[in-house]
């Protein structure tokens, strides 16, 4: 017998549900500038309560200030603006491509621009990321042809991917971009063995994985940490914490932890977390992992703190489970209007110019979508072949799936 | 010719296959500095260093993933699952990504990853250390599955599977390890030294995946056997005098489809023998592809022995092993249809 009271279960819930009005006053948020920059060989024990801040370098009023700030020139900030600009222009094209019927299926990244777009300038060419579907700023901030991306969205006979895959799950070796499977959190584990494999032959490419907030409490995001931690792999682990893994918010996946960052402190990996939505500290921060792992310290776990403003995909209805106005109240602001204030802020940019680049850009994606569209959509135009569908399961095809081949007709 | 167990012939090709290829990489649970529970890969960290060949965590999903990655890298692992019944924390990533990484980007990433795993009973192991989930792989597109039955395919199947473009699942039957175990489980067991099939080149060879292997003509009825089941099929035919034709597939998937059914053709008669559980097991589309290519040469229906349908027992280890016994039966049945 016990006094004990009866055993509770317990579920944990979002603070707000459609209907609620929304208040993150609570949501500790540090003023930028005020986290301290270790060196990248300081002990993972000592900066621990990295895990449990946030690296912000961008303040309210447009400044960059602090030890992370001032490692991009005037240029690349305006590229980095650029980047997250055709970034959003682009989404806005696809998604109504998918409305309109063009394709199947569409996943855009509004208010996460900043993370894949920043931490894309961090890597070196060789060096191979492990994406999630929403870092598709890798591809556009890393130079890959558009139409390249619309050719595999729509299907058509273009696609590089034949057909194959579903929209926004790219592939492009070339870019540094692992083929993208789909299955949530498989790849965080090959970006571990990519760069032990790296580090066995001597090489110096680091592997980049990614992971969803929702994601981390897969099997395969624990075996990456401690193949990690083990091996000393050269490798920066993301965890992109959009608060909202379709209709779950993170709390489901993040359980009694302070923090996804804190998950890398068991195994002794170093933990940062970043704003998210200030494209000056995700880069600071990819920067010090990125260097961290080519001078062989191992590896880096970094959570960056953002928020889906989309729904989750062209399937999902967020009205459903979170409150309209929840986006505008998140305290971290909108990535690329935080960028444009400080370049405005620096003068080094315009509502004017930016205007005009608005409108350069929308051209420029209009241009490609149009010279995808040449090459057909999901269900008109050019497709790939019937045949091609029996090509590539392996090396060299089998008998019995030249058998089938012939049983297709095809 | 070097005899060898069939520990010795699968240590040998990774042997070889490391000496010939820097990119070959070797990595499993306690196959490091201790060479494996089997002692497969004993000798290999000292000859090749522990960047070729080292310990992980307890984690097959950790293993096979890091692989994957690893052959996307351009590496060649050869990668040991410690039972096969211990695979399934990774069968996500050997279904969902290594099977489909060369398809779904068209080439641009490839896997060639081996996955070495003991199978199979005979060893009073229990439910977990005697399972045989071939069927589990061969339903997978995009994989290959090799169960050799003798010390020298093995060697020239797993250096065949090591430089496959491809995943290759090794499946190595366990009760074959140290002898030609054909079920007689009471009588003395024999040592591979005192078999021809023992007897392994030096060096460097291969069998090719893909190429079934006739391992006794006969007339009367063909048997469709791997692994283990090859020299039961043999005891069941020399107990029973029935003079039947054996072939050993050595590759599931791609299966040897023109050496099956020249054989049925021949003899008009077919039992598919496997250890695995019968029901939608890989005799079932052995099965299926006989009376599909040679339903008007067949003078009796296509029979199955195989594992009961019940998890792997412990004491009734015999009474659920495909034994000679109830092969021969199947044999018999075949003949009087």
């Amino acid at each position: 017998m016990t006094d004990a009271a009866p055993l509770r279960f317990h579920v944990p819930e979002p603070e707000f549900r459609p209907g609620d009005t929304p208040d993150f006053s609570q949501v500790a948020i540090p003023k930028a500038g005020s986290v301290r920059r270790p060196e990248v060989d300081a002990d993972p024990e000592a900066i621990r309560d990295l895990a449990f801040s946030i690296i912000r370098v961008l303040n309210r009023n447009g400044e960059a200030v602090g030890p992370w700030a001032g490692l991009l020139s005037d240029e690349e900030l305006a590229t980095g603006l650029r980047d997250m600009m055709l970034l959003r222009t682009f989404d806005k094209r696809m998604l109504m491509a998918q409305r309109q019927g063009k394709t199947s299926f569409y996943m855009q990244h509004m208010g996460e621009e900043a993370v894949s777009a920043a931490f894309r300038k961090a890597l070196m060419p060789g060096d191979m990321n492990f994406p999630t579907y929403r870092q598709a700023g890798l591809l556009i901030a890393g130079g890959y042809p558009m139409v390249e991306m619309m050719n595999q969205i729509y299907s058509n006979e273009a696609d590089p991917l034949k057909g194959r895959q579903l929209p926004v799950l790219y592939s492009s070796r070339d870019y540094g971009f692992f083929s993208l499977s789909g299955n949530l959190g498989t790849q965080f584990v090959q970006a571990v063995g990519w760069a032990m494999a790296s580090a066995i032959k001597g090489d110096s490419k680091i592997a980049v994985g990614w992971i969803g907030d929702g994601s981390t409490a897969e099997s395969d995001f624990h075996a990456a940490l401690v193949f990690a931690s083990t091996y000393k792999a050269p490798v920066v682990l993301n965890i992109v914490n959009n608060q909202w893994a379709i209709s779950t918010y993170q709390g489901i996946a993040r359980g009694g932890s302070g923090t996804f960052a804190a998950r890398g402190l068991g195994f002794g990996i170093p933990a940062l977390r970043v704003d998210g939505n200030d494209y000056l500290a995700v880069h600071a921060v990819a920067k010090w992992a990125a260097e961290r792992a080519r001078r062989n310290l191992g590896p880096t776990l970094i959570e960056h703190v953002t928020y889906r403003v989309g729904a989750h995909s062209t399937s999902d209805d967020p009205s459903a489970y979170r409150p309209k106005a929840e986006s505008d109240a998140w305290p971290l602001g909108d990535p690329v209007l935080r960028l444009k204030n400080h370049l405005i802020a620096r003068e080094l940019w315009s509502e004017e110019r930016h205007k005009q680049a608005e409108a350069e850009i929308l051209d420029t994606v209009i241009a490609a979508q149009k010279e995808a569209e040449s090459h057909g959509t999901l269900h008109s135009g050019g497709r790939p072949s019937a045949r091609d569908m029996f090509e590539g399961v392996f090396a060299e095809m089998p008998a019995h799936l030249r058998r089938q081949r012939q049983d297709a007709g095809v | 010719m070097p005899r060898m167990s069939m520990i010795e012939a699968i240590r040998d090709a990774m042997d070889v296959a490391m000496g010939r290829d820097d990119d070959v990489v070797v990595f499993g649970e306690d196959v490091g500095y201790f060479g494996g529970v089997f002692r497969c890969t004993q000798g290999l960290q000292q000859k090749y260093g522990k960047h070729r060949c080292f310990d992980t965590p307890i984690s097959e999903l950790g293993i096979v993933g890091t692989a994957i990655g690893m052959g996307a890298y351009g590496l060649k692992p050869c990668v040991e699952v410690q039972f096969a019944d211990y695979v399934y924390p990774a069968y996500d990533q050997i279904v969902s990504e290594a099977a489909r990484l060369r398809y779904r980007s068209n080439g641009q990433f490839t896997c060639p990853l081996v996955i070495r795993m003991p199978t199979g009973g005979g060893i009073f192991g229990g439910q977990t250390h005697s399972q045989s989930p071939e069927a589990l792989f061969t339903h997978v597109a995009g994989l290959k599955t090799v169960v050799p039955s003798n010390p020298l395919d093995a060697k020239g199947l797993l250096i065949a599977a090591i430089e496959d473009p491809d995943p290759v699942i090794f499946l190595e039957p366990k009760r074959l390890y140290n002898g030609p175990f054909d079920g007689h489980h009471d009588r003395p067991v024999t040592a591979w030294s005192k078999h021809p099939l023992g007897e392994v080149p030096a060096g460097h060879y291969t069998v090719p995946l893909g190429k079934a292997e006739v391992r006794r003509a006969g007339a009367d009825v063909t048997v469709l056997a791997y692994g283990t089941m090859v020299h039961v099929a043999e005891a069941a035919a020399a107990d029973t005098g029935i003079d039947a034709e054996i072939v050993d597939l050595r590759t599931l998937v791609p299966y040897d489809l023109d050496t099956i059914a020249a054989s049925v053709r021949k003899t008009g008669r077919c039992v598919v023998v496997h250890e695995a559980t019968l029901t939608s097991g890989f005799g079932a589309e052995l099965s299926a592809l006989v009376q599909e290519t040679c339903f008007y040469h067949l003078e009796a229906p296509v029979g199955r022995v195989a594992g009961w349908d019940t998890p792997y027992p412990h004491a009734q280890e015999w009474d659920y092993f495909p034994g000679p016994a109830r092969v021969g039966r199947a044999l018999a049945e075949a003949m009087e249809a």
